[in-house]
């Protein structure tokens, strides 16, 4: 929102030529703030009123401030002002600041940021006083435990100062960065195997943050020469990082790039064992190795934990993440993963398929069934969230009407299975010139709808029944509405047509979902709106504003009403679709959040980021409750198992990762696509995923014996730490091939046939 | 500066392009601004390249457009760049002198486009087609589309098939040769690879030194031409042509004496005959075309005895019919060659005479095989035109000597005749024979031995007579130790026959190894017994009593193992 608005005037004052340095310090000093966590402690258990900017003020002021003396100088005497103020020595604060010839309001942004976080700063400053190694020491070590969420929103304040500290806490010569860093490479070369695995971690966020203090720093050369010397012994699924990092020389730049700010800002967290940590605790007080010890407790959040060391591919299965793992407390809240109950429905069952067939059978054998139906829905999941955890809409007659359908179908449904694998249908969208950028399926499988790059979506009837509209007002008033098939006179005849298409965006359309009545339609464009379509009239109803930047994924919620959206902001917001504002703000993504998941029970909300986590958050009070990392690559498919308790997570690595809800662990890791995966899908029953890729396949896998062969002990459920089999091979039950056709969208039918759909790429 | 980078990571503007840039739009810069100028731009635009593919992500695609490009520079609050929206490639023209590229822009003659009276279509309308793909999750359910089979290209699974089956049968394993080949043999779908496969097999012709592949290669035209499935063609013409080639060609791997290029030829030869009976219908004139070729090796003397060898044996799997149309009139033209070649005992000679004895067994195989067929179709006298049975024998045995020796065991029948066979070898025996000098090198030629069970009529008698006598010139010492060896066989098989009925022969073969390199080879024998006409039933005990030894009488359970695989050891 608004502090995007300013970084992009930020970054329009480096494009015209390197600007006052000042402005960017500033730029750097109230970015922090601003950036996720002031959305998140806005939000914190409150909710629709609260403006996502508000955390954002003090970055307004900060514009305006004329920029005397050399940076670095001013940075020094700003922070030591807003020291003595929070000191409260006002009088000497105010010769400084006379003496240095600051302007009147040069405190302001610090003041108001002040008054918004105050417990923040003053523990930020109470650490800069005693900035000795021994303090920091024990701060880290006893910052895993201050896991409560009082305190660490204090703690989340911290590294904002340090932030603005560390830019003057200039230390040692930059040509000895060189020596540090070959020096801890060699100390942890030298270290048991078992210890090496371990603290091999800390070679990326290391590597990373001397690099960019060299850049900040104008070492140019000297930046260049340590990347070149060590930019090799990075893990390989860090490239992508390694190349934006290598682009960036100048100091200037670091102002526009999100991805690099906050690199800077958030801590990047590493899971060690209490052993391998004090090995390298002692190293580095052995060695007085100061420059890396402080950049350990500045940047670095270290997870200290009991017992074995985890091995090498213990860790590389969780890392690859912008900001390291999930903390361990952070997959720690309680989530109520189970289904919610089904409202009973009076089910007329009489009327199946019984039309010509004996009339006194039928009903005797159909009460039994209704009654296991009902019996079955009746018992309450012990993990389910109360029925009336968040209001959901009520049903309507059609709603029951289309539930009753559902059930009949689902009599009919196919069981699938290792040794029963579903048909593919497949709907190749022709002529298309690579503009296909979204499709959706409703549920019952009767129309398709598709997004495309020159704004515009395309619904598409593909059952024999077309599409009409209603009629217009007019002509509504001239109709019976006493008669019985009123709902069948309103439409009108003369607009029937397989497709209709929608205008409205001004950019591609990045993400479409059809409400699960079949009324409404949602798209998301680029052009940072989401439009919701009526499929009565094939007309907007309304447009969505509040993402301002493209919005790359929305979806419905399983019950209607409720919808998810989530975009380049690195904010997913959730929305009414009768609020033109969103209920809640899910802030906490390091960058764009590529794609966004309702939990079949309605209370979660999964988002998949560029970051290369996933976050689980919780519609009732907007926490977020689990963070998954362990992708190597953007996240771009997300789905939830029909039972709630597991999701499946696809990248641009071309891996599907696994993921237990209710323990927060991975799972399982599915290999064998060779490209993205766009999209992943449970067969109705759960007993199949489907995942459709850039590679042109469909592979199906046996989630059955994906997630029954877990044995989730406590000791794995308690630290985290995963032993994955590599039996991809095992699971794997079959890959299609498509023909030059990606495959962008996948849905199992109510019976369980597999539908895939996709735009043939010539 | 920028241009002083040992390493260039990225694309980068140099710092006279900036300044070009500057003075193009009448700003005059310092050295030291361009080339921050310059740094900076080409920063911002790694930035744009970056956050472009953002979108290309995002849209589901591989490909980079100028689109994506433009939105990254809008989202940057940059100006977009207009005209470079198009699909197509755009095309790069360099400059010489200057090193320079540049995109062409050709100015648009507005006018000339609004009063066309070429209007432009549009594009195709966006559709959705929907098509079972896989049922049940296996399999096509035909193709997308309708492509002709002809056209259709190699789908890469039957490209995969085709590779993995080629190498596992041209490949080290034995194992997966095997079951390559068996798959080939029983694979419904792989009719759209059959021209690949008869290419592979043409390849006959390239690897003639190799015996092994030859023979792998061969084993797969034997799956191609067993699969149920495939229809064969005008494929066949080059599958008979690669066989013909195994048979007949004087091979490289024949130079070297311990390669058993024989058993291949045998091989080939059955494959042969197999292809033939049973595809012989699909190319018209196929039996002439081969019987011609084989005639032409086998009179043609300057080939090497392995094609004639070949050419024999090729005969022979066509059936006695070719033999007798094609070997048999020649062999009187063809005798006199090999007799040369077997009695000339020098040293220098001793390897082609050794083949020369392969081709005289093929020959007499061939020859016998000829006389049983005869035999067996003499109740039939509608086949008059071909010569008569007697008279061929006649003819054969003056070529093999008692090699063909023929018993008519025929006490009652052949009356006063047999008595006088006898005397008439005792007293061959005493005559000196010209060729035969040494007695060490005596050739031991098989045996033939053949019971007649026949009422003569007088011509008949007169002429298996005259053949007796005419026999005496030619037949050999060794013919003579034969008839003592089959005396002691003759006995055993003594019986009486019934005054009347038609007429019924046993062979019987018997004898050693000939040469030189095959002594000490276990003496076989053969006996072929015809089965009378259904009316005659032959009485149990003679049939007990025949002495039998050799495969022959075994039930045949392959197709391969004929009686003709007696050949083998050889």
């Amino acid at each position: 929102m608004e502090h995007d608005q300013f970084k992009f005037i930020f970054k329009m004052a480096a494009v015209q030529g390197g600007m006052v340095d000042a402005k960017d310090e500033l730029d750097i000093k109230s970015e922090p703030p601003s950036d996720g966590f002031g959305n998140s402690n806005a939000n914190d258990g409150r909710l629709l009123s609260s403006s996502p900017g508000a955390g954002t003020g003090g970055t307004a002021t900060g514009n305006n401030k004329p920029a005397p003396g050399p940076p670095e100088e001013q940075q020094t005497l700003l922070a030591v002002l807003q020291f003595l103020k929070k000191s409260k020595l006002a009088e000497s604060a105010e010769i400084l600041r006379r003496e240095a010839g600051l302007p009147e309001d040069a405190l302001d942004p610090k003041g108001t940021d002040a008054s918004g976080s105050g417990p923040g700063l003053a523990a930020g400053s109470g650490q800069v006083d005693g900035v000795d190694a021994s303090s920091l020491l024990s701060r880290v070590t006893v910052s895993s435990s201050a896991a409560a969420q009082a305190p660490k929103k204090a703690g989340e304040d911290q590294p904002d100062v340090s932030v603005v500290l560390s830019a003057y806490s200039q230390q040692g010569d930059p040509s000895l960065y060189d020596a540090y860093y070959s020096g801890l490479k060699r100390f942890i070369e030298s270290v048991l195997d078992c210890h090496r695995a371990e603290l091999s971690q800390l070679f990326y966020p290391l590597f990373v943050h001397m690099y960019l203090e060299l850049v900040y720093n104008n070492n140019e050369s000297v930046a260049k020469a340590f990347f070149e010397k060590f930019s090799g012994d990075q893990e390989c699924y860090y490239e992508q990082d390694l190349r934006i990092l290598s682009s960036l020389t100048k100091k200037e730049h670091m102002k526009g790039n999100e991805t690099l700010l906050d690199f800077r800002t958030s801590k990047f967290v590493l899971r060690i064992s209490r052993d391998s940590y004090q090995l390298l605790k002692r190293h580095l007080q052995e060695r007085q190795n100061n420059q890396i010890w402080n950049i350990i407790q500045e940047h670095l959040y270290i997870d200290i934990f009991d017992g074995m060391p985890r091995s090498k591919s213990q860790i590389d299965a969780m890392s690859g993440s912008l900001a390291g793992e999930a903390r361990r407390e952070a997959n720690k809240a309680k989530v109520f993963y189970g289904l919610l109950k089904e409202p009973e429905i009076e089910l007329p069952l009489d009327d199946e398929d019984e039309e010509a067939e004996n009339e006194e059978g039928k009903p005797k054998k159909k009460k039994p069934k209704k009654d296991s139906m009902g019996s079955k829905s009746k018992k309450q999941d012990p993990n389910a969230p109360l029925q009336t955890r968040i209001p959901l809409p009520e049903l309507k007659d059609s709603d029951k009407l289309d539930k009753i359908m559902y059930m009949k179908e689902s009599t009919k449904r196919i069981r699938l299975g290792s040794d029963n694998l579903p048909s593919i249908c497949f709907y190749t969208f022709l002529n298309a010139y690579q503009g296909l950028t979204a499709v959706d399926v409703t549920d019952d499988s009767s129309l398709i709808a598709g997004g495309f790059a020159d704004s515009t979506v395309r619904v598409w009837s593909v059952t024999p029944k077309k599409l009409r509209k209603v009629k217009s007002a007019a002509d509504l008033n001239l109709i019976d509405k006493e008669s019985d098939d009123v709902l069948e006179r309103i439409m009108d005849e003369k607009t029937a047509s397989e497709l209709k298409i929608l205008y409205g965006h001004s950019g591609p359309v990045y993400g479409i979902s059809f409400s699960p009545d079949r009324n409404y339609l949602l798209s998301s464009s680029e052009d940072g709106t989401i439009r919701l379509w009526s499929l009565q009239t094939f007309t907007c109803l309304v447009g969505y504003k509040g993402h301002n930047y493209p919005v790359w994924d929305t979806q419905f919620s399983p019950y209607g009403y409720y919808f998810v959206s989530g975009g380049h902001d690195r904010v997913a917001r959730l929305w009414a679709t009768d609020h033109y504002q969103p209920l809640r703000i899910f802030a906490g993504h390091l960058a764009d959040i590529t794609c966004t998941r309702f939990h079949p029970n309605s209370n979660y909300v999964a988002t998949g980021s560029s970051d290369r986590t996933i976050r689980l958050w919780d519609v009732l009070n907007g926490n977020c409750v689990r963070i998954f990392t362990g992708h190597k690559g953007p996240i771009h498919a997300l789905a939830f198992s029909p039972n709630g308790k597991f999701l499946a997570s696809g990248a641009t690595d071309g891996r599907v990762l696994l993921w237990d809800i209710g323990h927060g662990l991975m799972v399982g890791e599915l290999k064998g696509h060779t490209d993205t995966i766009y999209s992943l899908r449970f067969s109705r029953d759960g007993e199949i995923l489907a995942s459709g890729s850039m590679d042109n396949t469909v592979r199906l896998w046996d989630a059955m014996k994906a997630f029954d062969d877990l044995e989730t002990d406590d000791f794995t459920a308690a630290t985290g730490h995963i032993h994955l089999q590599d039996n991809s091979q095992e699971l794997l039950l079959g890959t299609y091939m498509t023909k030059s056709t990606p495959v962008l969208h996948l849905h199992f039918t109510r019976r369980n046939l597999l539908l895939a759909a996709g735009a043939y790429n010539p | 500066m920028a241009a002083d980078r040992e390493e260039r990571r990225f694309a980068e503007v140099s710092r006279d392009s900036v300044k070009l840039m500057a003075e193009s739009a009448g700003l005059e810069l310092g050295d030291e601004v361009a080339a921050l100028l310059a740094e900076d731009v080409c920063y911002r635009l790694r930035e744009a390249a970056q956050s472009s593919a953002q979108f290309m992500r995002h849209a589901k695609r591989k490909k980079l457009t100028v689109d994506d490009f433009n939105k990254a520079l809008r989202w940057s609050n940059v100006e977009a760049i207009c005209g470079y929206g198009a699909q197509d490639a755009m095309l790069f023209r360099s400059v010489k002198e200057g090193e320079l590229f540049f995109v062409e822009d050709r100015d648009i003659n507005l006018i000339e486009l609004a009063l066309a009276t070429n209007i432009p279509k549009g594009c195709a309308e966006t559709m959705v087609r929907a098509n079972v793909a896989y049922l049940d999750g296996k399999g096509n359910v035909g193709p997308q589309g309708t492509v002709p089979a002809a056209v259709q290209s190699l789908s890469d699974d039957l490209l995969k098939y085709y590779q993995q089956i080629t190498r596992a049968i041209l490949g080290e394993d034995p194992h997966l040769m095997k079951v390559a080949l068996q798959d080939l043999q029983s694979n419904s779908k792989i009719a759209a690879l059959l021209p690949y496969f008869v290419y592979v097999i043409s390849g006959v012709k390239s690897v003639s030194h190799d015996l092994e592949q030859l023979n792998r290669l061969l084993h797969m035209v034997k799956s191609l031409v067993q699969n149920p499935y495939l229809y064969l063609g005008s494929y066949v013409r080059s599958l008979v042509s690669s066989v013909m080639y195994c048979i007949l060609e004087p091979l490289a791997a024949s130079i070297n004496p311990l390669n058993d290029h024989w058993t291949l030829r045998d091989y080939a030869a059955l494959l042969l005959s197999h292809i033939f009976w049973t595809h012989g219908d699909l190319v018209s004139g196929l039996y002439r075309q081969i019987l011609l070729s084989l005639q032409k090796v086998l009179s043609d003397p300057v080939r090497p005895l392995c094609s004639h060898y070949g050419a024999v044996v090729g005969l022979h799997a066509l059936g006695w019919k070719a033999v007798e149309r094609v070997l048999f009139p020649h062999l009187p033209a063809y005798w006199a060659n090999l007799q040369a070649v077997l009695d000339d005992y020098s040293v220098s000679n001793a390897q082609v005479k050794a083949d020369g004895h392969k081709v005289y067994g093929a020959i007499l195989v061939a020859v016998e095989r000829l006389l049983k067929m005869k035999a067996l179709s003499l109740p039939q006298p509608a086949e008059g035109c071909s010569i008569p049975l007697p008279a061929m024998y006649s003819e054969l045995y003056s070529f093999f000597g008692d090699s063909l020796a023929v018993r008519f065991s025929t006490e009652q029948s052949f009356g006063g005749f047999s008595p006088c066979t006898p005397s008439h070898f005792r007293e061959t025996r005493k005559e000196p024979l010209g060729h035969v000098s040494n007695p060490d090198t005596t050739r031991k030629m098989p045996q033939l031995t053949a019971n007649l069970n026949i009422t003569l009529r007088p011509q008949d008698q007169s002429l298996a007579r005259s053949s007796m006598q005419r026999s005496r010139a030619s037949s050999s010492r060794s013919g003579q130790r034969s008839i003592g060896l089959s005396r002691d066989v003759f006995p055993k098989a003594r019986f009486t026959s019934p005054h009347s009925g038609p007429p019924t022969f046993s062979f019987v073969i018997g004898g050693r190894q000939m040469g030189r390199r095959c002594q000490g080879r276990r003496p076989f024998q053969t006996i072929f017994v015809p089965t009378p006409p259904p009316p005659v039933v032959l009485p149990r005990v003679y049939t007990h009593k025949l002495p039998v030894i050799g495969r022959v009488c075994k039930p045949l359970r392959r197709w391969t193992r004929s009686h003709y695989s007696l050949h083998l050891p050889l």
